[in-house]
């Protein structure tokens, strides 16, 4: 994976948390016995790492760059996935013939449909909620949380209180057998998109003048503003930016669970919690590597022992913290 | 006798203690003069709200930290009864045990939680207990054996509160004089120990230094006090209050399951209530209380006839709507963040203050630094 060329938010390369990644994949291995639901079981927690960390890289910019803890960020997940139901139900002639392409296609619409609405509504969120409250933590949480109760209702308003299903297109369904392993095609798709997000996140991070502002924003703001940059104007395009990707995280984790509800958001919220504690608030390639052990591990333990599955996250960020205090990957002066 | 009963803290203001003299001598008089199990009800659970989101006030209004496991620590309490009053029999040796395993069970979790995690930023707080409150929730569904599951605990209570015991075989001012009656009036009387404790405990030495951390943390540290110490305190002291409030709900109800006690919903009601009423003044969490499960409960028979008034235009309909209440209430609690954070006590306290100057309440600055 291209993840070495991140670390633009650490000071110095640190491989301990890859390794961490690694040995949780390969301990796994002899635990679950055969080799090919290994394999079944990694593709699965890399899909759902991947979804997560869509949906949390977001968070965790806004955050290192002004400070700025969204805790409503789950409704723009929810928007996503609910305007997928919409979007997919209308093109249902691209979705139902098993025609790969075009299902492909019906799914491309319905992520640019979820981005642009979610991005505009992010901008009316930041504008509203988030702007009045800069510098004040405790607002911040209140008014953010406030601002997902209304999300979740005016969902409910608009799309009904009743779960709604959201089946995959025929292209995507059941799974491709490579050797003995089985792995569901739509996993290798949320991979696959998974790591075209990746690879635009670390182009723009790393490659353009914006993400250069970003990445020095999230290091040390007042350096950035002293410099003359409006740093304002950059997080509320990052705000955007990170409430789109949501909606895009929203379709993809929709079509994963294939049913929707209005509460899918304050669910994916403690998960993304979770993640961007793990991996240290404020960096991206932390948020990545959290991502993908929180995805790993929900996985092998589901298999192992599904009693234990809703506490492996709890278990791995107690974990972690007892390790790194301020997460695997502690950015700047926090 | 006024001032040391409430520790000093005094209404500051004729409105406010109308208002709350009108509140007690309501709910001291429920079952006299409102027949039906429905009005008693709604009055039992006001008393435990109010004592759930006074405890919650502690932590939110008074400390000024955020936490989401505050229904996890009212659902402990609720449990620990259900579980040992289903498994020993009904009796208060049973209820008794349960109350006290579940206060140390919420002692030993709170400081835990709060040594772990308050150390660091006061958002981290906020973020793990979401975390923690969560798992804990998935345990109390999924651990079926124990607690019962998604169904519940239903379970019998000590004979002196069940409604069958009648005490005098005359009603007494319109009202059957039995174990229903005497539970609400336990209820009554422990609401009223449990909010004059926490008023106590507010205007405490020990209260002004959680002020004081709430006001500049920094400065609070500076001046020497160990504000890592005092928050898990608060913390410790805020979730023995909810487990007693827990014990309170189970108790008036005879069952207990997630749903009940647990629910995120919970959560966010109680969070609403404390901003609605007033952050930083107990006043404000029995206002609050009041205000809330009144609207929760006639609110919405309101908003279905309005519902029902704009059928021609569904959209209208369909935010009107009584299963949207929540929506409003959502609308009201953000503008309360930013233009009354003293909730409504806040205004019932300063009615003549020009606004800029209310304004400017004691809303800290988070735990920034």
């Amino acid at each position: 994976m291209t993840v070495a060329a991140v670390p633009m938010t650490v000071p110095r390369r640190d491989p301990w948390p890859l390794a961490l990644l690694a040995a949780l994949a390969l301990g796994a291995l002899p635990l679950v016995g055969s080799v090919s639901s290994w394999v079944t079981l990694s593709v699965a927690g890399l899909a759902m790492g991947m979804i997560v960390f869509i949906v949390a890289s977001g968070l965790t910019l806004v955050f290192g760059l002004m400070d700025v803890l969204n805790f409503g960020h789950g409704v723009f997940i929810a928007l996503g996935a609910f305007v997928a139901t919409s979007v997919l139900a209308g093109l249902s002639d691209w979705t139902s013939p098993a025609d790969l392409a075009r299902n492909v296609a019906a799914i491309f619409v319905a992520m640019l449909a979820a981005m642009a609405l979610a991005a505009a509504i992010g901008a009316a969120f930041e504008r509203l909620l988030v702007r009045p409250a800069y510098g004040q933590h405790l607002k911040q949480i209140l008014v953010t949380m406030g601002g997902m109760v209304i999300g979740e209702e005016l969902i409910k308003v608009v799309w009904g209180p009743a779960p709604l299903p959201l089946p995959l297109p025929e292209a995507l369904r059941g799974a491709l057998v490579l050797g003995d392993a089985a792995v569901e095609k739509y996993r290798v798709f949320a991979v696959a998109v998974g790591l075209l997000v990746l690879a635009a996140m670390l182009y723009t991070l790393n490659r353009t003048k914006l993400g250069l502002l970003i990445r020095a924003g999230v290091q040390d703001r007042e350096m950035v503003e002293s410099l003359g940059y409006r740093v304002r104007t950059l997080f509320v395009g990052v705000f955007v930016a990170g409430s789109a990707l949501a909606g895009l995280g929203g379709v993809l984790w929709g079509l994963y669970q294939q049913t929707v509800t209005a509460q899918i958001g304050a669910q994916v919220n403690v998960l993304i919690f979770i993640v961007v504690i793990v991996g240290g608030l404020g960096s991206t390639l932390g948020c990545l590597v959290g991502a993908l052990l929180v995805g790993l591990l929900a996985n092998y333990t589901g298999f192992l022992a599904p009693q234990l599955a809703v506490f492996s996250n709890i278990a791995l960020m107690i974990g972690v913290l007892l390790w790194r205090p301020l997460g695997l990957y502690p950015v700047g002066r926090r | 006798m006024w001032r040391r009963l409430l520790s000093h803290d005094l209404p500051r203001s004729r409105a406010l203690a109308a208002l709350l003299l009108l509140i007690v001598l309501a709910l001291a008089l429920t079952p006299f003069v409102l027949p039906g199990a429905r009005a008693l009800n709604v009055a039992a659970k006001v008393l435990v709200f109010i004592v759930l989101v006074a405890s919650y006030d502690l932590l939110l209004g008074y400390t000024g930290i955020v936490s989401f496991a505050h229904t996890m620590f009212f659902g402990i309490g609720a449990y620990g009864v259900a579980i040992a009053s289903a498994r020993l029999g009904p009796g208060w040796a049973a209820v008794g045990a349960g109350l006290g395993a579940a206060l140390l069970a919420s002692l030993a979790l709170a400081a835990l939680i709060g040594l772990a995690s308050l150390r660091v930023r006061a958002i981290f707080f906020a973020m793990i207990t979401l975390a923690v409150a969560s798992a804990f929730q998935a345990l109390a569904s999924q651990w079926s054996a124990f607690t019962g599951g998604e169904d519940g605990l239903s379970f019998a209570l000590p004979a002196a509160l069940q409604p069958a015991t009648l005490y005098l075989d005359e009603p007494l001012l319109g009202a059957r004089v039995d174990g229903r009656l005497l539970s609400y009036a336990g209820l009554f009387g422990a609401t009223l120990v449990l909010v004059l404790a926490m008023l106590r405990i507010v205007n405490s030495p020990f209260g002004s230094v959680l002020k004081a951390i709430r006001e500049n943390d920094f400065r609070a540290e500076a001046l020497g006090y160990r504000t890592v110490v005092y928050r898990t305190a608060a913390n410790v002291i805020a979730a023995l209050f909810a487990t007693l409030a827990g014990a309170m709900l189970a108790l008036w109800l005879r069952y207990n399951g997630p749903d009940t006690s647990l629910s995120f919903e919970i959560m966010l009601d109680v969070l609403l209530i404390v901003v609605i009423g007033g952050m930083g003044s107990l006043y404000g969490a029995v206002v609050g209380s009041v205000l809330f499960v009144l609207a929760q409960s006639y609110l919405q028979d309101l908003m279905r006839a309005a519902a029902g008034a704009a059928e021609g235009l569904p959209l209208l309909a369909a935010l009107l709507s009584p299963d949207r209440w929540l929506l409003w209430l959502g609308v009201l609690f953000v503008l309360s963040v930013y233009h009354f954070p003293e909730g409504v006590v806040g205004r019932l306290r300063a009615p003549r203050r020009p606004r800029h100057d209310a304004d400017r309440a004691p809303r800290p600055p988070g735990g920034s630094r």
